[in-house]
């Protein structure tokens, strides 16, 4: 089955921001989401952006989307502005909550894209059964969404997201609304999905052992202002198994995240 | 309870109650000892079977007057709440004239209309319905188009589609089941509407002309005749909205 995504010069980063700021609000009462955000995704990079509630990770992702436009600095998708980037449907989105249309069958969700795009019918209906099959719900082709689960809806959103092969995947706490059984299963199947496509992925979280899990690199902020305060390489390869979360390796980057998060290790809290 | 015993059941009870009520008409009627005023079911029926065609020549006069006053009212409502959603002004601007319009009182506007067009012309009822069809129908699609959350809207433009792309697949799919409850309420009103509108002036023909005119008279089991008509004809149109709802429904479930 054909997965891979439109081709890309290895050179191009998937993301570069130098200097990206955003406020929100009037000059006098401005309020700071985000301040002096230097980051670079390479292509086919997995980077998770993690922190505490209001450090601006979601407003970091959605200004990567063009959803909301930076008040300072500048940001390059693949060489270009986030705009020009969204309108060529370089990136695929996926929120938080599903987002899906209750009116539309999964097969109908999965092609809302191409169908927006103007791919002819048959050539959409093969590309969406193909991403049901991906994210394993071919049987449930022609249900509706509240006929779903809520996480069945979303690997409806993450397959809806796929549909244009994007080089580039944003995910908003994807997992957040489901509970510890089915987040990690749906970890697993993230992590089996993008191997298979290659896509650059940023990936907003707050729990610890997901970044770790799914990541290349875990980008750890801190609130007021949001900013980025330490990068951790998470070297474990592409090909990660279930086992790896009862490795000490694995222990042992969580504990390194959770030590930059807090700002202080925190061996030497217990030490005291 | 077993799913045969229940759709039986459904069909039953509101038959039950009917006859319930037919019973206690007839007990009312029949133990007031002035069937003048109140008469039997049998009296209303046998006005009934007698003048068919008096009646149904008044229902299809009213029938008429509320239809185009609810395919006017429909059709106002609709283009002006599409207005009001697009342009938050506009809403600030007919939010009060709409709520006034709601409490405006058929009896006082009745016989301007009637001046105004004729005393010949129907249209002055058939405005009054569309004025009764309009508020539920504005208040519900304006609603109903405010209704797509946030993170579809931002899904749509992630997806770069355009204006009309998003209104067309988003807004307008979410607001079609607010559009019917509208029009399911707006249905009854406007029949109602058009029914008092006849009673007070205007061209001497109409269920609410018949009524009026047998009470006064004396005839009063014709002009319950003709209320029973009345009741049939409200019912009609509640179905026929029900019915087109669940024919649309069903292509676009909401």
């Amino acid at each position: 089955m054909r997965f891979e995504t439109k081709a890309a010069p290895d050179a191009t980063p998937a993301v570069r921001a130098v200097g990206v700021g955003k406020t929100f609000g009037t000059r006098r009462r401005a309020v700071g989401a985000i301040t002096d955000v230097d980051l670079e995704i390479a292509a086919g990079e997995f980077v998770s952006l993690i922190g505490p509630s209001g450090c601006g990770k979601s407003t970091l992702m959605r200004i990567i989307a063009d959803l909301d436009a930076p008040t300072a600095g500048t940001l390059e998708v693949f060489g270009k502005s986030a705009k020009a980037a969204r309108l060529d449907q370089d990136y695929g989105i996926a929120f938080q909550q599903a987002g899906l249309l209750p009116w539309r069958t999964v097969l109908q969700n999965i092609a809302l894209p191409l169908e927006l795009h103007g791919v002819p019918y048959a050539e959409r209906a093969e590309r969406a059964e193909q991403l049901a099959a991906l994210v394993g719900l071919s049987e449930f082709r022609d249900h509706r969404p509240d006929q779903l689960s809520g996480g069945m809806q979303q690997r409806v959103a993450i397959a809806r997201s796929l549909a244009e092969k994007p080089r580039l995947l944003l995910m908003d706490e994807p997992f957040g609304a489901l509970d510890e059984m089915t987040r990690e299963r749906m970890q697993g199947e993230l992590a089996r999905i993008v191997s298979r496509t290659g896509a650059a992925v940023v990936f907003v979280t707050h729990s610890i052992p997901e970044a770790v899990f799914l990541s290349d690199r875990v980008v750890v902020m801190s609130p007021r202002p949001g900013r980025i305060t330490a990068e951790i390489e998470v070297p474990f390869g592409k090909d990660r198994a279930d086992l790896l979360r009862e490795s000490p390796e694995f222990f042992a980057k969580v504990t390194e995240v959770r030590e930059a998060l807090h700002g202080t290790p925190v061996e030497r809290a217990n030490e005291r | 309870m077993n799913v045969a015993a229940e759709r039986t059941l459904r069909i039953v009870m509101p038959v039950v109650v009917g006859v319930l009520l037919v019973v206690a008409w007839w007990a009312i009627s029949a133990n007031q000892g002035r069937v003048v005023l109140v008469p039997t079911p049998a009296m209303v029926g046998e006005q009934l079977v007698t003048y068919p065609d008096l009646i149904l020549k008044a229902t299809g006069v009213t029938a008429l007057n509320a239809l185009v006053g609810l395919g006017l009212g429909a059709v106002l409502a609709i283009l002006l709440a599409g207005v009001a959603a697009w342009l938050r002004i506009v809403d600030w601007m007919v939010a009060p004239v709409v709520a006034a319009v709601a409490v405006v009182p058929i009896v006082a506007l009745t016989p301007i209309l009637n001046t105004m067009f004729g005393a010949s012309s129907q249209f002055g009822r058939q405005l009054v319905a569309a004025l009764a069809a309009f508020v539920p129908i504005f208040i519900n699609v304006l609603r109903g188009l405010r209704q797509a959350k946030p993170v579809q809207r931002d899904l749509f433009a992630s997806l770069a589609a355009s204006g009309g792309q998003t209104f067309a697949k988003l807004t307008l799919p979410t607001a079609l089941p607010y559009l019917f409850t509208g029009l399911t309420i707006a249905s009854s009103l406007a029949v109602i509407s058009a029914l008092v509108a006849e009673y007070f002036g205007g061209p001497a023909n109409g269920l609410g002309t018949a009524i009026a005119t047998y009470a006064k008279t004396g005839k009063s089991s014709l002009a319950w005749a003709h209320v029973m008509a009345a009741i049939v004809l409200g019912l009609v149109f509640f179905l026929v909205t029900v019915l087109i709802q669940r024919i649309v429904a069903r292509r676009i479930p909401a």
